[in-house]
């Protein structure tokens, strides 16, 4: 017996597709499927995180409804994947973040970019909020450096803290003994298939999403925005060497490097989540898990809001604008930051730890 | 919609898209009429995974070569000659380009599935299986300007000395029609799923067959060209028949309700007792005879039986085995007589002489002294739980069909080539299959006369 109703489906689903075995040149989940012939809850949140929801075993499978036997394994794993984030999150307690995701998203994000503001208004006078600044140093007039690097380095090192210890959980959970590290190969190749999305593109014919035809695109608009976050990240990692190593203070001329990488990252984190947004609205419904509908348009709301507040703030930094663009950026930063342990970007870390396994097992087996 | 098409062909599985896209591709304006809703389109390609072409070289996909000369003394052996050679050979030359001329229709091949290692040289594996070389294939033919109708269910055909004029088609939305063209490839498949037609053969025996596929096989156009003057082929009671898991559903179980598990026990029937040697030969090579074997037991019903030591020799179960920690038991889950099948799992084991088991090839693990024997991979069943498989005849497609020449072009009664008839696939496979099967030649011979038919249907409507 498993732990939830959706893990029984997962079984079922499964034992039915181990026994035909048609699906296998299509993607992870069915030779890692293949190599077992009972499952455990943890083999099933495995494969469940294994699997990139490219649609394609649902089209090309003979058993999908209306058949009597009901095959939907797309969707099933989609749901399993889901309530996998709320059964591994770091602490338990939080768990309940996940059930009502869009909610909580938004509230964190609402009163994240309100405390920037206030703050800002607070802490300095009302001329300093809305005023002109330019030159070296200009943000920090709003809000001092170190209190800025101390207050997101907290909330960076909150995320990975949280994460660090739901992957742990989902890892052990899935077999794998804490002890034993997985080795160098395998986790390269795991980055080369993260990397490239390999498992997104149905065996080479390409993805499904709003209906039997491969034409889907949610491969490159997901390149738009997990390389524009990563060009995002390096942006500000080099700001910060800047800062500290050369002493020279944001903001910096348009040609500079961090301004250069967060522009391109800001424009990927625009146009990706544009481009994931529309493609999720045209979704064949039944592929959907509606009821996770809030969390992932949540996430992708975080990452737009991030971008679009950011690419504004670099164009209106020398208005009178800037004061409260930067809290916003601040406050939308800030909140994807704290919420990522507790909403859709865990999917990120499952995926990947299942892909290292994925990697191992697939060495072990030769 | 709108006046004639040159090519209308009825059907909608490999032979019949082969066949709409080859007379698209010559030129001629084709209309497919599908009589099942577009989700069951395409009948047993549905549920197929592989083609079994010849080819005179490893592939990136296939291990090694497989001639034609070795192809057909395949078919030769399975069918125990009876086959029309002439049509045969040239079907096993045509299936050679068939391997690039199928892909260049978009559809992929992968190596052979995972259990399947014995196909691995013969046999062309469809990624994604028999469904994703379906939609493929319709891809393809949308794109090259195919008209396609599902629900089209045709109700009669007007049929002239020889000559298709035009067919009355029943369509839920639009009501009866009735729609000319200039040549017909019939490729709707045989009458596997009509179980009264069955009947006049197999008697109310038929009332026990599952069938594998869609219940829209009913064999309602090989009737209607029968009934017009087409020349029959085949014998009606021959079909390819496999024993699937009694548990399975009556129509469309597809794949998954086979049992590959044959060579590693007995099978009894209701009476407990063994009727066949189940280590004749290598599992693949057998698969095909368990279905008619079955159909020939009381009842149509047998069980698989074998022990606990063996459970993970085969590939896993849609529906589990079921389990006794007795002999006893596992007969009173079974309703067999308890006595009977202690008996006969008891002599069986007392007439098992020890050899070295190997499953992938004829090993010296036989019995001694028992009628019928069992010939390899014989070993005692005596390690509880005792387990049981319940299997029933699985009828996947029956041979009786409309005799064609090399052309695809129907023969008719007289002997005459019909005028402007073709017919591609599972409703000519008598042609070709008197009995028996080789894994794949559905297919093959869907995919070489599809194309075929489709080439010499549009030929015809263009002079």
């Amino acid at each position: 017996m498993h732990r939830t109703r959706i893990l029984e489906e997962s079984d079922r689903l499964m034992t039915v597709c181990n026994s035909c075995r048609y699906c296998e040149g299509l993607c992870a989940v069915f030779p890692a499927m293949e190599m077992r012939r009972a499952f455990s809850d943890g083999d099933l949140n495995y494969l469940a995180n294994l699997c990139h929801s490219c649609g394609a075993c649902y089209v090309d499978c003979q058993f999908s409804p209306p058949h009597e036997f009901n095959v939907n394994v797309p969707k099933t794993l989609a749901v399993a994947r889901a309530e996998s984030y709320a059964a591994y999150v770091w602490p338990r307690a939080l768990s309940g973040a996940f059930a009502r995701n869009g909610l909580v998203i938004s509230i964190v994000a609402a009163l994240s970019m309100a405390v920037f503001i206030l703050g800002f208004a607070a802490f300095n006078d009302r001329t300093a909020l809305f005023g002109v600044h330019t030159g070296p140093g200009a943000f920090y007039k709003l809000m001092p450096h170190n209190a800025m690097a101390a207050l997101f380095s907290a909330a960076f090192l909150y995320a990975i803290l949280a994460l660090v210890l739901s992957m742990r959980a989902f890892w052990r959970d899935i077999g794998e003994p804490i002890r034993g590290r997985a080795d160098g190969g395998s986790i390269f190749q795991a980055i080369r298939d993260a990397g490239e999305l390999r498992y997104l593109h149905g065996g080479g014919v390409g993805c499904y999403n709003e209906d039997d035809k491969p034409t889907d695109r949610r491969k490159l608009y997901h390149h738009l925005t997990f390389y524009g976050f990563l060009l995002c990240f390096a942006a500000t990692s080099v700001a910060t060497l800047y800062h500290y190593l050369l002493a020279r203070e944001a903001p910096y001329p348009w040609w500079d490097l961090p301004v250069v990488l967060g522009t391109l990252g800001g424009i990927g984190l625009i146009a990706g989540p544009i481009g994931l947004f529309l493609a999720k609205t045209q979704r064949d419904a039944a592929l959907v898990d509606e009821s996770r509908y809030g969390m992932d348009v949540g996430f992708i709301a975080m990452l737009f809001l991030t971008g679009i507040t950011g690419l504004a703030l670099l164009l209106l930094r020398e208005t009178s604008a800037m004061g409260p663009l930067l809290a916003l950026h601040l406050g939308a930063v800030f909140a994807l930051f704290i919420t990522m342990p507790y909403g859709k970007f865990v999917h990120g870390i499952y995926r990947f730890a299942a892909l290292v396994r994925y990697a191992q097992e697939r060495r072990t087996a030769g | 919609m709108n006046g004639k098409y040159d090519v209308l062909v009825i059907g909608g599985g490999n032979a019949a898209l082969c066949a709409a896209i080859s007379a698209r591709r010559g030129g001629a304006s084709v209309l497919v009429l599908e009589g099942a809703p577009k989700f069951y389109r395409g009948g047993n390609t549905r549920h197929t995974r592989n083609m079994r072409c010849a080819h005179d070289a490893a592939t990136e996909i296939l291990t090694g070569p497989y001639t034609e000369e070795e192809f057909w003394k395949d078919l030769l052996l399975v069918t125990g000659g009876q086959t029309d050679e002439e049509l045969a050979r040239h079907m096993i030359r045509e299936s050679k380009d068939i391997l690039n001329w199928i892909v260049e229709q978009g559809v992929r091949w992968q190596p052979s599935l995972g259990g399947t290692l014995s196909l691995g040289r013969t046999n062309s594996f469809f990624l994604g299986g028999g469904r994703a070389m379906l939609n493929a294939l319709y891809l393809t033919a949308e794109q090259l300007g195919v008209d396609i109708e599902y629900d089209a269910e045709v109700i009669d055909l007007v049929i002239e000395d020889g000559m298709f004029l035009a067919a009355r088609v029943k369509r839920p939305v639009r009501g009866a029609t009735e729609i000319r063209a200039t040549s017909l490839v019939a490729a709707a498949g045989g009458f596997e799923a009509n179980i009264e037609w069955l009947k006049q053969y197999w008697g109310e025996a038929a009332d026990n067959f599952l069938i594998r596929g869609t219940p829209y096989n009913r064999g309602s156009i090989l009737k209607m060209l029968l009934d017009k003057g087409v020349q029959e082929v085949g014998d009606p009671t021959q079909c390819h028949a496999v024993a699937i898991d009694a548990r399975a559903p009556k129509f469309d179980g597809g794949i998954i309700t086979r049992h590959d598990s044959v060579v590693f026990g007995i099978v009894v029937n209701k009476h407990a007792v063994r009727f066949y040697d189940e280590g004749e030969d290598i599992w693949p090579k057998r698969y095909a005879i368990w279905g008619r074997l079955v159909a020939a037991q009381p009842d149509q019903i047998a069980y698989i039986i074998f022990d606990s030591t063996v459970v993970t020799s085969f590939m896993p179960t849609l529906f589990p085995p079921i389990a006794g920690a007795t002999v006893a038991e596992l007969a009173g889950k079974l309703t067999l007589d308890a006595a009977a099948l202690d008996k006969t799992i008891a002599d069986f084991n007392a007439a098992v002489l020890s050899g070295t088991f190997d499953h992938t090839i004829l090993d010296d693990c036989r019995t001694e002294g028992i009628t019928p024997p069992k010939t390899h991979w014989a070993r005692r069943i005596e390690t509880p739980p005792y387990l049981a498989y319940p299997v029933r005849p699985g009828i996947t497609f029956t041979y009786l069909g409309t005799r064609v020449n090399k052309e695809a072009r129907m023969l008719m009664q007289d002997g005459k080539p019909a005028a402007n008839m073709f017919a591609a696939g599972e409703i000519m496979a008598g042609n070709v299959l008197g009995k028996g099967y080789a894994a794949g030649m559905g297919m093959t011979i869907g995919s070489v006369f599809g194309r075929i038919a489709g080439r010499e249907a549009a030929k015809h409507a263009q002079n």
